[in-house]
């Protein structure tokens, strides 16, 4: 492999990080707070949408961020209503999420297809290339000429970072999630905390969604998210719940995503005839993300969950 | 302040579906007082302590703070009106360090940035002025349950209580530890600004460090004393409700030969460590041998070890002189051993299972119990109605969830499967934790009615008059290691203390082999 593969490899590693960045990142909050959040997939896909149809209408592709945002914020409204507020199940209540926003943004989609004739092609965001950083041999091209998202994305790890460990309101997070009822006694509001963090991690997730739609690509594609809000979900576990770790995670699946598109572009091909192999199917390689997180969940050993993950906290009980 | 009392809560009513806690109660508390508040488990202690903390809305009565009604709907508020709780499990984030739970939940003086520096240096001053000693960068998780109480006490301290609720402060703790707490308790109210309100059901504790106590009962206040004016006997009363028995009745041990032998044994806990570190003890036909200790000392993994639940490192267990050290807890079933394990509610019963279901847990596979792998429900029935009937279970009937019933009556659905066997040895782990006077009198006499029959029995628990009580011989044990072996009426409380905090016993005479006296002297207990 020549060294511009390579760059443009690396490149794509942070380029297909990015969704799973903002995604994992702002389910960290939740997880912290003690709320599992498996309905990242369905935020996200959602976000793809919503990001999608109002660049599309407003010509504008950070609006297009704003509103995939806020819908993420309301499907996450709803998702901490049920669970925070009624008491639900968080894994059901986020299964049906993800099964209502499949169907929900597939007709959404089908119906905008039909009522405009035309190309259904929504403006992008250019590159901002990094004067001076980007003229770095190597890591220049790889690091520094990115969509803005994409570093927004990764000033969320160290922002994610300060809050948790630095700030009170990180502490209330990381008490919710461990001892809810030992926060409460001091006076942390719970429910607070968790509907807050819960709707933070609604409105990354959606980001993360829109940069699939309007930042990688310039439209909606049925399901485009492809279970990539599970990898995120994932990422969080592999990264054992650290901003850190998670991130790494994200970058790892990143990079299984951006090889798997380059075997697909047939950079293995010489090797596959050395091997007497004619041809691979493509769905061999699309495999490889959804395979490497698998091995990773495998080899993670015993995770520490934060305590009172995915349990419902009510004062008067117990 | 003068007449003013500092609390009074007057005809509190909480009602919980289908109970009545709190059933019009009045308490008073003065400044400068440590004032008890005495009563059974389910006597309603805690829900009105968590009525006064904000954490239950009373249905009833009203609460007035020197002298002015106030509506205490958090603890948030509480906190604000200087109310401070310590309760009676912690309050305390394991992971988080000891600074992080004192100052979680409170506005930082630098906005929403954490200072770490200044809240160490105040939490230091605390814990200087009442000899509360604590590492503030220690992760709460690694400290041990008394140094974690002086946590929530400089955590109530530090958010400026003046009236410091604790919640069954001494249940966790060694005879030392206690003293250590009292002498803590006396300087915090010694300048007379301040007031504890200390919750207990043992009267040694509140005659020794109360100066009022207010007895509950079923939910009511049944009277409140001068400490002074009063003594166990009249404590004990107002409290049950009857007279107490204060000492067991007990015929002398006649100790046969050894069932359970454990040799240099070394058992890891869950982190990996070794919490048993070269035990050896053994325990013999119709004995009771009391393990004495603090929580968390290796009782846990031994008690494991024997009952099959936990491999061993090194070492042998012998049960009946066949060695079953690797055995798993299906193999033993053979043995006839029962297990009384130390949290009823987790490992002792399936809570979601109805009670005859709990009953034939471990011999559902056989006949009349089941038949060709079909569960005879007519024979199922009626084991369980005997076993309600022989056990005195309260319980609405056999088909009821383990959930519904009260701690004590739980208790008895596990005595009643374990010892309904006849067993011939048995592990016996803090099977009075958090029973009432009347249901732990009847697990102590179970035990010596199986001692009778001629098991062995090894008896442990952190509760010292209980040990003293029941057991023939008491083995102290101080981080997994046996710390000596001496009879009851050799030695002192304070003795036991000393021990249970890791000074080996030397030369006393009670140290010796005490198997040897009865091997000596076969035909009975000299």
């Amino acid at each position: 492999m020549d060294m511009d593969a390579l760059i443009g490899l690396l490149h794509a590693t942070i380029r297909l990080t990015t969704p799973l960045l903002f995604a994992a990142i702002g389910g960290l909050y939740n997880e912290r707070a003690g709320v599992i959040n498996i309905a990242l997939e369905g935020k996200m896909l959602l976000g793809a949408l919503v990001g999608f149809m109002v660049a599309f209408s407003s010509g504008n592709p950070w609006l297009g961020v704003l509103a995939a945002a806020a819908s993420g914020a309301l499907v996450a409204l709803l998702f901490a209503y049920v669970t925070i507020t009624l008491g639900a199940d968080q894994i059901v209540s986020a299964v049906a999420i993800n099964l209502m926003m499949l169907g929900f943004t597939g007709v959404v989609f089908r119906l905008m297809k039909a009522a405009n004739s035309g190309s259904l092609s929504a403006p992008t965001f250019q590159e901002w290339t990094i004067p001076g950083l980007a003229q770095i041999p190597v890591l220049g091209p790889v690091l520094f000429r990115h969509l803005p998202l994409v570093y927004l994305a990764f000033l969320l790890v160290p922002l994610a970072h300060f809050i948790f460990y630095r700030t009170t309101w990180g502490l209330s997070i990381r008490a919710v999630g461990e001892h809810p009822r030992a926060a409460d006694t001091l006076g942390v509001k719970v429910r607070t905390v968790r509907y807050l963090t819960v709707l933070w991690g609604g409105a990354m997730a959606a980001i993360g969604g829109a940069v699939l739609s309007i930042g990688h690509n310039s439209t909606f594609i049925e399901n485009m998210t492809a279970g990539r809000g599970f990898i995120a979900f994932s990422a969080i576990v592999f990264g054992k719940w650290t901003p850190l770790g998670t991130m790494l995670a994200s970058l790892l699946f990143g990079f299984a995503d951006a090889l798997q598109l380059r075997i697909q572009a047939g950079i293995l091909e010489p090797l596959f005839r050395n091997l007497g192999i004619q041809e691979v199917a493509y769905q061999i390689p699309v495999m490889l993300p959804y395979v490497v997180t698998l091995v990773a969940l495998f080899f993670i050993g015993k995770s520490h969950w934060p305590a009172a993950a995915a349990i419902h906290y009510d004062r008067e009980e117990g | 302040m003068g007449e003013t009392p500092f609390l009074r809560m007057e005809e509190i009513v909480k009602t919980f579906p289908g109970v009545v806690a709190n059933d019009r109660v009045n308490l008073e508390v003065r400044h400068g007082e440590i004032h008890a508040l005495l009563g059974e488990n389910g006597a309603g202690k805690s829900t009105l302590m968590n009525v006064l903390y904000g954490l239950y809305q009373p249905n009833g009565g009203r609460i007035l703070l020197e002298g002015r009604p106030v509506a205490i709907h958090s603890p948030e508020e509480a906190i604000r009106l200087g109310i401070g709780m310590v309760h009676q499990h912690f309050m305390l984030v394991p992971p988080l360090t000891v600074t992080e739970n004192v100052i979680l939940g409170l506005p930082g003086a630098r906005g929403i940035l954490l200072d770490q520096a200044e809240a160490r240096q105040r939490i230091q001053e605390i814990a200087d002025s009442y000899g509360l000693e604590v590492d503030p960068d220690a992760p709460v998780g690694t400290l041990s349950v008394g140094v974690q109480q002086r946590v929530e006490i400089i955590k109530a301290l530090y958010r400026g209580a003046r009236l410091l609720i604790l919640d069954e402060p001494t249940a966790v703790l060694t005879p030392q530890e206690i003293q250590g707490l009292f002498t803590v308790m006396r300087r915090l109210v010694a300048d007379g600004r301040n007031a504890i309100v200390f919750i207990s059901h043992k009267l040694d504790e509140v005659m020794a460090i109360s100066d009022r106590v207010t007895v509950l009962r079923n939910g009511k206040d049944v009277a409140t004393l001068e400490t002074q004016a009063t003594n166990k006997a009249e404590l004990a009363r107002l409290m049950v409700g009857r007279e107490v028995l204060f000492r067991i009745e007990k015929p002398p041990a006649e100790p046969g030969p050894v069932v359970l032998e454990i040799q240099d044994l070394v058992v890891r806990d869950d982190r990996d460590v070794p919490a048993v570190r070269g035990l050896s003890l053994e325990v013999r036909r119709g004995e009771i041998l009391g393990l004495a200790g603090v929580d968390g000392n290796g009782q846990r993994e031994l008690a494991e070890a024997i009952a099959g639940l936990r491999i061993p490192e090194a070492g042998t267990i012998r049960i009946q002189g066949q060695d079953v050290t690797r055995m798993d807890a299906g193999d033993l079933l053979r043995f006839n051993l029962a297990y009384i394990p130390e949290d009823r509610q987790r490992e002792g019963l399936v809570l979601d299972f109805t009670l005859s279901e709990n009953f034939i847990a471990k011999r559902f596979r056989r006949p009349p119990f089941s038949v060709r792998g079909f569960l005879r429900h007519p024979a199922i029935l009626d084991f369980a109605r005997r076993l309600i009937r022989r056990f005195d279970v309260r319980a609405p009937g056999p088909e009821v969830e383990a959930r519904k019933l009260s701690g004590g009556n739980q208790q008895k659905v596990v005595l009643a499967r374990e010892l309904s066997q006849e067993p011939d040895l048995i592990i016996s782990a803090q099977a009075t934790r958090g029973l009432d006077v009347g249901a732990a009198e009847f697990v102590e006499q179970q035990m010596l009615a199986q001692r009778a029959r001629g098991a062995a029995v090894l008896y442990i628990s952190n509760e010292l008059e209980e040990i003293f009580n029941l057991s023939d011989r008491i083995a102290v044990i101080h981080r997994g290691e046996i710390m000596g072996v001496v009879r009851p009426d050799q030695v002192t409380p304070e003795e036991l203390g000393l021990m249970m905090a890791g000074i080996r016993r030397e030369g006393a005479p009670a140290t010796e082999s005490p198997a040897e006296p009865v091997s000596s002297n076969p035909g009975g207990h000299p």
